[in-house]
């Protein structure tokens, strides 16, 4: 039923239509809207049968869904940011259990700073915890994605993140097409775990593995999302199937087939990009867009190629590898190896800081042209940060970074629009 | 509290003879259906407290439960030396999955029985002091709050003795740790520190809190019974000795856990919604140094370097705990 | 596209006010994306809340910086932020005061701008009369749907119902009715002017 509904709204509807037995709720902007839509659900008798579990930090949230899914019972939790840092430690053992844990991440930047706005450093700093991890551009993508989680990680019998962004796709109202309880019935079967803690047939789960075995099982969490691979176009055939929509799969490309420059991204930002790729297009310039979907297992093959036809390459992303440069740029210069291609990584968006089509352009332009330095930080305040060293140069006793760049900026008392 | 009938002491020995006793007042462990939940080969050392201590708890609580239980173990040598991979000695559905969460494992257990409708099966997490008292007390606390439908036993050796008898805040006074060594001014740990989490646990006023010892069985399986009982969040917590750690002889296990009771140190109690019910009134009040001369961990209170003061200290420290549980008959009568 | 950016304050409804326009869109055939200017606002901070509209799916996600139209929920943000930054020439302007825009000192920009796409409307007081409440969102929605013609004032009810309820949907209705009516009146008394 197509509605007009706030993101948050939407992915709670789509996440009880998957018949979740245990949600263990904590709140953190931006996700909390979604577990608060649950719990009303559950205490109205709406979602039943359901245990929602109010507990009392995220690291509970995780540790929860690890009993109840090992238990047997479909489960889920929601997280963000510090949220997803704080539970880490459950994060990887539910992934080592190989539990089919499902996870919202309303993607969001990581402090200090403290900054409660979108970026990926969140899920993505989980990269090799052997979660699977789907990316959504649009809050329909949120809702399909979710459904398609719960069958992938149950297949697998392993956990899976569907990463929306924080306040952008979150608190965004949009059109939203909510499937049926049958569709998604005929969809998802019943949760049928692969090991479940039953006193009938006694097992032990979570022994202590030694050198002798540990690398074995290391290998087989590598192996279900090698099979993931295959997996998720499948899924997401099934899914345009039962639903009518294409949703979900690997990657997915916009205007690529004659493009010279392509703009590879995860996320809401591919909106964003496309309309400007479109600007670009009628201006004549041959330009198109590579959307990463599925960011862990990563499609080397299928982001290969997107891009082998190319000339250059833009990947644009909310992320930073301190120290290096790119996250997302990394994995996608593995994929093209040996091409030769040239490969630019644009760093964009960190901590909320808008996206324009204005800056897309001018990005997008300089790569064509083969003018950006290999790492670009779009947007960047080059005054504000060159004052910042200068200040350090002079005064061994600079103070806290953070705070001297608000003064700089002016920002730190008044509010500001933009 | 779990007394039984025929009370052997009287008898001279302390040792508690079952097959005296008719099969029905027999204790769960001396039983023909005893489960057997915690099998034999595991790897515990010698004299482990809490080995003895889990297996007359869990063997107790599946009797209570029909044989309808599951087991949530924080990391620790429980866990260790229970489950070296391929093998295991847990006869029961067992799960470990970290150090600081068993409490919120068994949350999520308990819930997934709750929605599948499967009410016989009941939950019971298990950790040491450390997981317990330390690194799941988050974890802990929520539970208890919530009151989920968990039975949570601690198994109260006194430090971390998994990673090599590091300081927790179950760590009594002066005691030698690796990290508490006993060398300056305030040799071993220090005084002033320290939580009760069976008080702490009090105050969250769930339904049953107790404490008991590996001397006394057949007050431990009383408690785990009537804690299997109940519904919601239950809490017991057992002295088990550590040779190892402790600096004591394996044989001194069951010794060690007596006295830590008969001289106040331990006071061994039950409470319901946050008030004492019933105490295990000490039966021959020995003096602290009885308790401690056995242990090297509080060598260096006693010899040529003593610390007679620390001594008393801690002395006062037992003794106190006798006022406030009124562990003696005759502070019950002042009172 | 048609964009509309809407300033208030925190505890004024400037997020439920996009959010129901977008529903009120919604309602009409068209695509709507309605967001805040995420942040952990507090009552009585300045608010920014954006919608956009559409006939085809919108995917542009940056802020809206160059609106057709501005709904100002406060007129003290007047004087703290420029709240008319990057408006088109021929945006529609609505702003919540009881006065004209001469009293409070706009006449210039009327003077500029024309009186066309302009009009106050005393929102705050219809939220007081007709739902109790001093919240002026509702009614400047439905004052906007007059101003600028791109709803009808049923898709602005249709929303209010789908939001509120019972007692609070019908003051909200009230207000409505009366708002779009009140810039009706103004608009065609220009036009005859």
């Amino acid at each position: 039923m197509l509605k007009q509904i706030e993101g948050s709204k939407a992915v709670a509807e789509a996440v009880a239509l998957c018949r979740p037995e245990v949600i263990c709720a904590y709140p953190i902007s931006p996700q909390t809207h979604i577990v608060e839509g649950l719990g009303e659900m559950v205490k109205s008798g709406e979602l039943t049968p359901c245990e929602f579990i109010n507990v009392e930090s995220e690291f509970a949230a995780m540790s929860v869904a690890i009993g109840s899914s090992a238990a047997g019972a479909r489960s889920y939790t929601a997280t963000a940011s510090q949220g997803l840092l704080f539970m880490v430690e459950a994060v990887y053992n539910a992934a080592g259990l190989g539990l089919p844990i499902v996870m919202t991440v309303a993607n969001r930047a990581i402090g200090a700073p403290i900054n409660i706005w979108n970026d990926h450093s969140d899920s993505l700093s989980q990269r090799d915890s052997g979660w699977m991890q789907l990316f959504a551009e649009t809050n329909q993508e949120a809702v399909d994605l979710h459904i398609q989680a719960f069958k992938l990680a149950e297949e697998l019998s392993m956990p899976i993140m569907v990463c929306m962004d924080g306040f952008i796709l979150t608190h965004a109202f949009e059109r939203v097409d909510i499937p049926t309880q049958e569709q998604v019935d005929g969809y998802l079967p019943p949760f049928d775990p692969r090991q479940s803690l039953d006193p009938k047939e006694p097992i032990s789960i979570g022994a202590m593995v030694g050198p002798e075995a540990f690398m074995e099982v290391k290998y087989l969490a590598h192996a279900k999302q090698m099979q993931a691979l295959e997996l998720i176009p499948q899924l997401a055939a099934e899914f345009k199937q039962q639903f009518g929509r294409d949703s979900g799969g690997l990657v997915r490309t916009y205007r690529a087939d004659d493009a010279e420059t392509m703009i590879v991204a995860m996320g809401s930002v591919l909106g964003t990009v496309k309309d400007t790729v479109d600007e670009l297009r009628e201006q004549g310039h041959k330009i198109g867009v590579l959307g990463i979907i599925s960011y862990r297992p990563f499609p080397l093959k299928e982001v290969r190629a997107a891009l082998v036809n190319c000339k250059r390459f833009v990947v644009l992303e909310k992320s930073l590898a301190v120290g290096m440069g790119g996250i997302v740029a990394t994995d996608v210069r593995m994929a093209v190896s040996g091409t030769g291609l040239k490969g630019f990584t644009a760093i964009a968006g960190l901590g909320g800081r808008n996206i324009t089509k204005a800056s897309l352009h001018k990005l997008f332009l300089e790569a064509e042209q083969e003018k950006l330095e290999p790492v670009t930080f779009v947007d960047l305040d080059w005054d504000v940060v060159n004052k910042q060293l200068e200040r350090e140069r002079q005064n061994r006793h600079s103070g806290p970074i953070a705070e001297n760049i608000l003064f700089d900026k002016g920002m730190s008392t008044s509010a500001k629009f933009g | 509290m779990g007394y039984q009938t025929v009370k052997f002491y009287q008898t001279g020995t302390y040792t508690v003879g079952n097959r005296l006793l008719a099969p029905d007042e027999r204790s769960v462990q001396a039983g023909e259906l005893r489960s057997n939940s915690i099998n034999s080969g595991h790897r515990a050392c010698q004299g482990c407290g809490e080995a003895l201590g889990a297996r007359y708890a869990i063997d107790a609580a599946m009797a209570e439960s029909n044989n309808q239980l599951i087991a949530v173990n924080a990391t620790g040598c429980l866990e260790v030396f229970s489950t070296p991979y391929p093998e295991s000695s847990w006869q029961v559905p067992w799960i470990h999955s970290l150090f600081g969460n068993a409490p919120a494992v068994a949350t999520g257990v308990a819930a997934a029985m709750k929605v599948k409708g499967k009410t016989e099966v009941r939950v019971v997490a298990q950790g040491g002091d450390g997981g317990t008292t330390d690194i799941g007390f988050g974890c802990l606390s929520g539970m208890f709050e919530r009151n989920d439908d968990v039975l949570y036993i601690c198994y109260d050796n006194e430090a971390y003795m998994n990673t090599g008898v590091q300081r927790s805040s179950a760590t009594p006074p002066t005691a030698r740790t690796a990290t508490t060594m006993p060398v300056g001014k305030e040799p071993g740990n220090v005084f002033g520190q320290g939580k009760n989490v069976p008080e702490i646990a009090m105050a969250h006023n769930i339904p049953y809190v107790a404490t008991a010892t590996v001397a006394d069985l057949r007050d431990l399986e009383y408690k785990v019974r009537k804690a299997m009982k109940m519904h919601g969040a239950r809490y017991i917590q057992i002295f088990v000795p550590c040779p190892l750690g402790w600096g004591a002889a394996s044989h001194d296990t069951i010794k060690l856990a007596r006295l830590a009771k008969e001289t106040g140190m331990f006071p061994v109690f039950e409470a319901e919604h946050g008030e004492v019910t019933g105490v295990l009134k000490i039966r021959n009040k020995q003096p602290i140094e009885e308790y401690l001369k056995p242990q090297k961990r509080f060598a260096h209170l006693f010899g040529k370097h003593a610390h007679p003061e620390m001594v008393a200290h801690l002395q006062a420290i037992a003794d106190r705990n006798i006022r406030k549980y009124g562990l003696l008959d005759e502070e019950k009568a002042h009172g | 596209m048609f964009q509309i950016r809407v300033h208030g304050r925190g505890g004024q409804g400037v997020v439920t006010a996009t959010e129901m326009l977008s529903v009120a869109a919604f309602e009409e055939g068209r695509h709507a994306q309605a967001f805040p200017s995420f942040g952990s606002e507090r009552t009585g901070a300045p608010v920014v809340a954006f919608c956009r509209l559409d006939d085809k799916e919108i995917r542009l996600r940056e802020p809206i910086m160059e609106p057709d139209a501005l709904i100002i929920q406060d007129p003290t943000l007047l004087h703290q932020i420029d709240v008319f930054s990057g408006l088109k020439p021929d945006g529609y302007v609505l702003l919540n005061s009881a006065h004209s825009f001469e009293q409070i000192g706009l006449g210039e920009l009327v003077k500029q701008r024309g009186h066309a796409r302009m009009c106050t409307l005393p929102a705050t007081e219809l939220g007081l009369k007709h739902v109790g409440r001093p919240i002026p969102n509702v009614p400047l929605i439905a004052g906007f749907a007059a101003l600028s013609g791109m709803f009808k004032l049923e898709s602005v009810v249709k929303a209010i119902n789908e939001k509120f309820s019972g007692k609070v949907a019908a003051g909200n209705i009230a207000a409505a009715t009366e708002a779009y009516a009140l810039v009706k009146k103004q608009m065609e008394e220009r036009a005859h002017a």
